[in-house]
């Protein structure tokens, strides 16, 4: 039978004058996956943070097992046998997996040295528990993304772990290595260990919770065991109002001219490729991870070296060599890596905003402040973007709006071709509509819009008509009726019918 | 509100307007300006304790106008440093590219050269060798670190062939003569020349598209490319200033001593390298301002005359300054955190 492994109770944090967290309460089973849900800017972080001893609440409680217990630092958290997986691995790329394993508690053997017998023995026991599908003296710089974690979740095992928070673990991951990460906590949940697991994608939610709590604006909106909820009352409890038709947003299909023509468009790494998108169009480009979608795109963006075809825009040959020749063409393309390839997280939000068309707002090479500001403040208006100020540095804003601020520097520059990379990724729902809300706008502009997406539904509900791309080529195309997620996943796994 | 005006001179790169007020946040502001104020009280008052007759000339107007004297040259080419650490970046080759342009500056100031165009052979030569460093980085894709300790050493040699291993001596030089000895409104040449760089390198740096490009490089160079940024041309720009402050600073020196060798300047882009660190640009690009060198290198300067003042030697000296260094930093790291992100 379950009993409590964690209870929070009237946790309250205070950054300056904003209120982060009021009187949260949270309770953890053993035994159970307990998923945390909420927009960003919920609280969701500042909440696992406090647990995970980074920041001290400045009121509430903290018990294990019954017992309060004060957490002043990580140390103190992983001494109490709490572990939180970051989003953003931390595994050192030039030693092996055991060593990485024991990073600060190395097994000792005589004069101080390190014991390695026994550190890759016992990293090989937890690592089979783990059901990992590698050994104890692999090079860590050889693991995927998905293998890096299992060396995450297996340092926190090492450490005797009683609660385990995952922080939207599977944001990185393909589809088929979030079904072994889903069968690993599975397996944690049964050895009796009290999981947190922290994420934005309903159906993972769905399949992998047993108890489901939600946050809203710092506050603890309620509980539920998993058969009590739908995503329908989920979605409500989220954003505090109903989402009807939340993916049902399609606009009247796009009828314009062709805007874009690619004609065999590739590169060592993408097979020639042709496809046309039309004005006002929102044209998906679906497939595995992997499948060539974002080299192809960055093919078109002059991102890379392409080794042959052709690109008309309106009609007109276009000759594309890099970023800046698509970007002087009105071709715009938002990058999957939200942190790594677009956003300078220094610098303010006037700066990212702006970066593409300071050009225009510069006389000689100096700078119209005024004016970007200006634009900056309209962008933001526009897109509801949460920020303090047009001045305040991006890096500390929530996912959503980091992504409507990038969103923005590339409708600056009024783009004729639009190209989203995976541009909910990592994004709460309220984000996800406004975004949605933001393409159809475009689309009805007579924007031709490209969006690669892995969520399949997104893709289908966006999407009037859907590219697939398999290894590197296009396998199919889909419109209408034919767009479905049966459709769409056999183009993608399987030579076409 | 109490928000900067849209004119304000922090522009687009400042930093959130904090909530509420705390230590912590009040010094995020001023950054190393404590310090340099702290130093500045610290050696009056040892320079008082010390002295004989009871009373210092630490902070006479003759002893201030002598550090900033003594700082002209480092501020110079720290700017240059500045400009080049904004992008991620290292220029080692300064103080070596300081004393070829010397060299090659005196040698056309010769009777029989061409001594009207001593001045412009300073500035070409520095010029000339910041975009061989710049070409290296951005064409060939080099390692700055690497290309410049490259170029340090070779350029050191060539200084000294350019010398013939002796010092190029002359007195006659009027055409540049003013810079190292003339005062305009009775303040050295040396600091006038110094404020310019600054000032221009502050308006390069916050007023225009290439300063922003120049902070959007070293913040996230792949998304600077993906934003339609010219990156090699940016990076070809700021080893070029670095080159042409150089070759400015080789003017400064050798007009303050009437020559110049193959020695000149040796160790010259530590001490530039520290000022920049010191006021609180980081190594890892993107982050810092020209104001923040200003006070690293003042910081320099003070302690440097300080401690000659107080008789301290040259030894201890190169030991205080270090230590010194890396408590600032340590501070400046102290600092961040208070004002970091939640």
């Amino acid at each position: 039978m379950s009993s409590i492994a964690l209870e929070m109770m009237g946790i309250g944090k205070r950054f300056g004058a904003n209120k982060a967290l009021d009187q949260v309460r949270l309770t953890a089973y053993r035994h159970e996956v307990l998923a945390l849900m909420g927009e960003n800017g919920a609280g969701k972080s500042t909440l696992m943070k406090i647990l995970s001893g980074v920041y001290q609440p400045d009121e509430g409680e903290i018990r294990l097992d019954g017992k309060p217990v004060r957490i002043a630092s990580p140390a103190d958290a992983r001494a109490a046998g709490i572990n939180l997986i970051y989003q953003e691995l931390a595994v050192a790329p030039n030693l092996t997996v055991a060593e990485n394993i024991f990073l600060g508690a190395e097994p000792r053997a005589r004069f101080g040295r390190v014991d390695h017998d026994a550190m890759n023995r016992r990293a090989d026991e937890v690592l089979a528990r783990l059901g990992a599908r590698f050994s104890a003296t692999t090079p860590a710089h050889r693991l995927g993304i998905a293998d890096q974690q299992q060396v995450e979740i297996a340092r926190a095992l090492i450490h005797d772990s009683r609660v385990l928070i995952l922080d939207e673990p599977t944001a990185a991951l393909s589809d088929r290595e979030s079904e072994r990460l889903f069968e690993v906590i599975r397996q944690l949940r049964d050895d009796g260990i009290a999981l947190i697991y922290i994420s934005h994608r309903m159906e993972e939610v769905n399949r992998l919770a047993d108890r489901i709590a939600v946050l809203r604006d710092g506050s603890y909106v309620g509980s539920m065991t998993r058969a009590e909820s739908s995503p329908q009352k989920l979605v409500q409890m989220m954003v505090g109002r109903p989402l009807d038709d939340f993916y049902q947003h399609k606009s009247e299909a796009g009828a314009g001219p062709v805007r874009l023509e690619v004609q065999n468009l590739g590169s060592h790494r993408v097979r020639p490729a042709s496809f046309k998108v039309h004005a006002g169009e929102v044209l998906g480009l679906a497939g595995l991870v992997g499948a060539g979608r974002t080299e192809l795109a960055r093919l078109i963006f002059g991102a890379d070296a392409r080794s042959g075809g052709r690109i008309l825009l309106d009609g007109q040959e276009v000759d594309i060599r890099e970023p800046l020749d698509a970007i002087r063409l009105g071709i715009g393309y938002l990058p999957e890596d939200r942190k790594g390839q677009g956003l300078f997280l220094q610098l303010s939000a006037t700066a990212n905003t702006t970066m593409n068309v300071l050009g225009r707002h510069a006389r000689a090479g100096v700078l119209d402040h005024p004016a970007l500001k200006k634009l900056t403040q309209q962008a933001i208006d526009r897109l509801a973007v949460k920020v303090s100020g047009t001045e305040g540095i991006v890096g500390g804003l929530s996912g959503g709006n980091q992504q409507k601020l990038l969103l923005a520097r590339w409708l600056a520059i009024k783009p004729k071709v639009l190209i989203l990379d995976e541009p909910t990724r990592g994004v709460d729902i309220g984000a996800k509509v406004e975004i949605y809300r933001i393409v159809h706008e475009l689309a009805a502009q007579g924007v031709a819009v490209i969006c690669i997406s892995s969520e399949l539904p997104e893709v289908i509900g966006l999407c009037h008509r859907v590219l697939v791309m398999r290894e590197g080529s296009l396998a199919g195309e889909l419109a209408g009726e034919a767009v479905t997620q049966e459709a769409i996943m056999t183009l993608a796994t399987h030579e076409a019918a | 509100m109490t928000t900067s005006s849209p004119n304000s001179p922090a522009g687009l790169l400042a930093a959130p307007k904090p909530a509420g007020f705390s230590l912590g946040r009040l010094y995020s502001k001023v950054g190393m300006l404590p310090v340099l104020v702290v130093l500045y009280a610290a050696f009056y008052l040892l320079t008082l304790h010390f002295s004989e007759d009871g009373s210092t000339n630490f902070v006479t107007l003759d002893n201030s106008l002598n550090i900033l004297r003594q700082t002209s040259i480092n501020l110079v080419l720290a700017s240059g440093m500045t400009f080049v650490i904004l992008t991620a970046g290292i220029d080692l080759s300064v103080g070596s590219m300081l004393a070829v342009a010397a060299v090659l500056g005196m040698l056309t100031s010769l009777p029989g050269h061409a001594p009207l165009l001593a001045l412009p052979a300073f500035i070409v030569a520095g010029l000339a060798m910041g975009v061989l460093n710049g070409s290296m980085v951005a064409m060939l894709g080099i390692n700055p670190f690497v290309v410049t300790l490259g170029t340090m050493t070779a350029l050191r040699g060539a200084a000294y062939l350019f010398a013939d291993g002796t010092t190029v001596l002359n007195s006659d030089i009027p055409s540049f003569e003013w810079i190292g000895n003339g005062n305009l409104f009775a303040i050295p040449w040396l600091v006038w020349l110094a404020a310019a760089v600054v000032v221009g390198s502050w308006f390069i740096l916050k007023r225009t598209v290439l300063g922003l490009h120049i902070y959007a490089v070293g913040g996230n160079p792949q998304a600077a490319r993906l934003t339609g940024i010219k990156v090699n041309r940016v990076l070809l720009f700021v080893y070029s200033i670095s080159g042409l402050f150089a070759g400015l600073a080789g003017a400064m020196s050798a007009s303050r001593l009437y020559g110049a060798n193959g020695n000149w300047g040796t160790g010259y882009e530590l001490d530039a390298i520290a000022a920049v660190v010191l006021g609180g640009t980081s190594l890892m690009g993107g982050v810092g301002s020209i104001w923040g060198t200003v006070i690293g290198a003042l910081i320099i300067g003070v302690m440097n005359n300080g401690l000659t003042i107080l008789g301290v030697s040259s030894f201890w000296q190169y030991v205080a300054k270090g230590a010194v260094i890396v408590l600032a930093v340590m501070l400046d790291k102290w600092r961040q955190k208070q004002s970091g992100l939640n």
